[in-house]
Parts: structure tokens; sequence; C-alpha cells
């Protein structure tokens, strides 16, 4: 596993990329920047990226953590990839679901359930 | 023991700083932690003063760290009251387009106002709107929304 962040590990299984975010809470400027300077370039350099993005460390986020996503998500899609999230806290998902987000996110249960009907 | 029993009473004047307002976070959190509110409650409050103090620093004192943040909060043994008030010149909360419209979901922004709302009990601001004032209930309290789910 490569951890090319403070804030973030990547694992490569095939030509699937599985991003595990390693902080328990994603508040700071600084985390936010940091996670944002590693998925866009790395999304910029992979072309039909497949992402799954783990949370399965995470217990707090706000939201300045789902506009992070909805940008990543954006050029996930701007370069024909897929984005896949997973292992969320159930007080996390509740957050997904009062701002309706989950129903633009493919959210699995965990990291196996999100490699399931992607290229190998 | 009563409402009047007041486990915090405190006011702070802070620089327009992520940094300080974190302090104020971590005193509150572990006020409430340490009087057992109970970990959905310390969630919702955790998430609410974050969403509050970034829409202070960052749409009311446009990040001018000279600009101040006032803070007010009381906890009894019932609830949580805080009251945050920035210099900018404030906003209309009912004027927040809704984030969860199909034609705002992918917008990057706009949700903080929304999660305060379904997390706190009470949400009110004054009529200038540079002020918020948020009330959360100790699970079971009259009044508490917390025996719900946020919705």
């Amino acid at each position: 596993m490569d951890k090319i962040n403070p804030n973030l590990s990547l694992e490569f299984r095939g030509p699937v990329v599985i991003a595990t975010l390693t902080d328990e809470k994603i508040l700071d400027e600084d985390q936010l920047q940091g996670l944002e300077g590693s998925f866009l370039p790395l999304i910029e350099q992979t072309p039909q990226i497949q992402l799954i993005i783990d949370f399965s460390n995470v217990k707090f986020l706000t939201s300045s953590v789902l506009g992070l996503l909805i940008r990543i998500s954006k050029k996930v899609h701007e370069t024909e990839g897929t984005l896949r999230l997973c292992s969320i806290s159930p007080k996390i998902l509740d957050v997904f679901r009062i701002t309706r987000l989950d129903k633009i996110f493919e959210i699995l249960s965990d990291v196996d359930d999100a490699m399931v009907g992607l290229k190998k | 023991m009563t409402e009047t029993q007041n486990i915090l009473h405190k006011s702070w004047q802070l620089k327009s700083t992520e940094a300080e307002v974190k302090k104020v976070a971590c005193e509150v959190l572990k006020t409430l932690e340490d009087h057992e509110f109970g970990e959905d409650t310390v969630f919702a409050v955790h998430l609410s003063l974050e969403e509050a103090f970034i829409n202070a620093i960052k749409h009311g004192n446009h990040d001018d760290p000279q600009k101040n943040i006032s803070v007010e909060c009381l906890i009894t043994p019932g609830k949580f009251d805080i009251s945050i008030t920035d210099e900018g010149f404030g906003f209309d909360p009912n004027g927040v387009p809704d984030p969860r419209c199909s034609s705002n979901l992918y917008k990057s922004c706009g949700r903080g106002v929304l999660l305060i709302r379904s997390y706190m009990d009470v949400v009110e601001y004054n009529s200038r709107g540079n002020c918020i004032h948020m009330v959360k209930y100790r699970k079971g309290e009259k009044g508490a929304d917390s025996e719900k789910k946020p919705s």
C-alpha cells in the first residue's frame, strides 16, 4: 500500500485503485487541500480510472468533504471513469442521506462489495 | 439538578481563524463528553459547530484573520446553547438554495445550513443574519429532537 499523502493510502488491485482515507476526522482546510492535491492528479493521470474510496477509518467529516467528493466525482466522469464509496459508518451515512448525496454516489458496504462488477 | 445549574457559561472573542475556533470547539465538546451527553448529541453538536464556524470565517468574515468571531455558550445538564457572531454583512438564511434540489445536487458547496438545521433542535438567526443561535437538548429532555434520527 502506498502512502502518497499523510491522509491517504493507495492500493492497486489490478486496474482498480483503492484509496483509503486514513484520518478519523476530516475537517481542516490543510487536510482537504492535501486530499484534493492527491486525488485530482491521480484521476487525470489514470484515464477511465476505477476508483474506490474507503471510509472505514472516518468517524467525522464536514460538508467541505462532501464538496471535495463532488469535485472528485466530476473529474472521474470527465475521464470516463468509475467512482465508488465504501465502508461508510452509519453516522456519516446519515450526512449523505440528509444531503441526498446517497442518490448520486454509488455507496457499497465494503471494499469487496465495491470491487464487484469492476474490470479486473 | 436543575436547568439553572450551569456546567459551562462562557464567552469568547476570537480571531477569525481555524486554529482559534478549534480551541473553542474542543473545550465545548470535551465538556459535553465529560457530562455524558451521548455520542449522537456530541456528533450533532460537533458537526453544527464546524459548519457554523466555517460559515463565519469564510462567508461572514471573508477569510480575514483580522476580523473577530464572538461566541457565547451555555451548557446546562439539559441542553447545549450557543450563539456565534461574525463581523460580516449577514445573509438571509431563507434565501439559501436547497442543496437537495436536483439542480443543486452537484454543487460543491451550500450544505452547511441544511446540516445545522437537521442536527440542531433550535436554529435562529438575528435580523442582520450575522449571528446564529443553536440549541441541542440532551436526549430525552423536553424539546429534544434527538429521539429521532436527524432529518
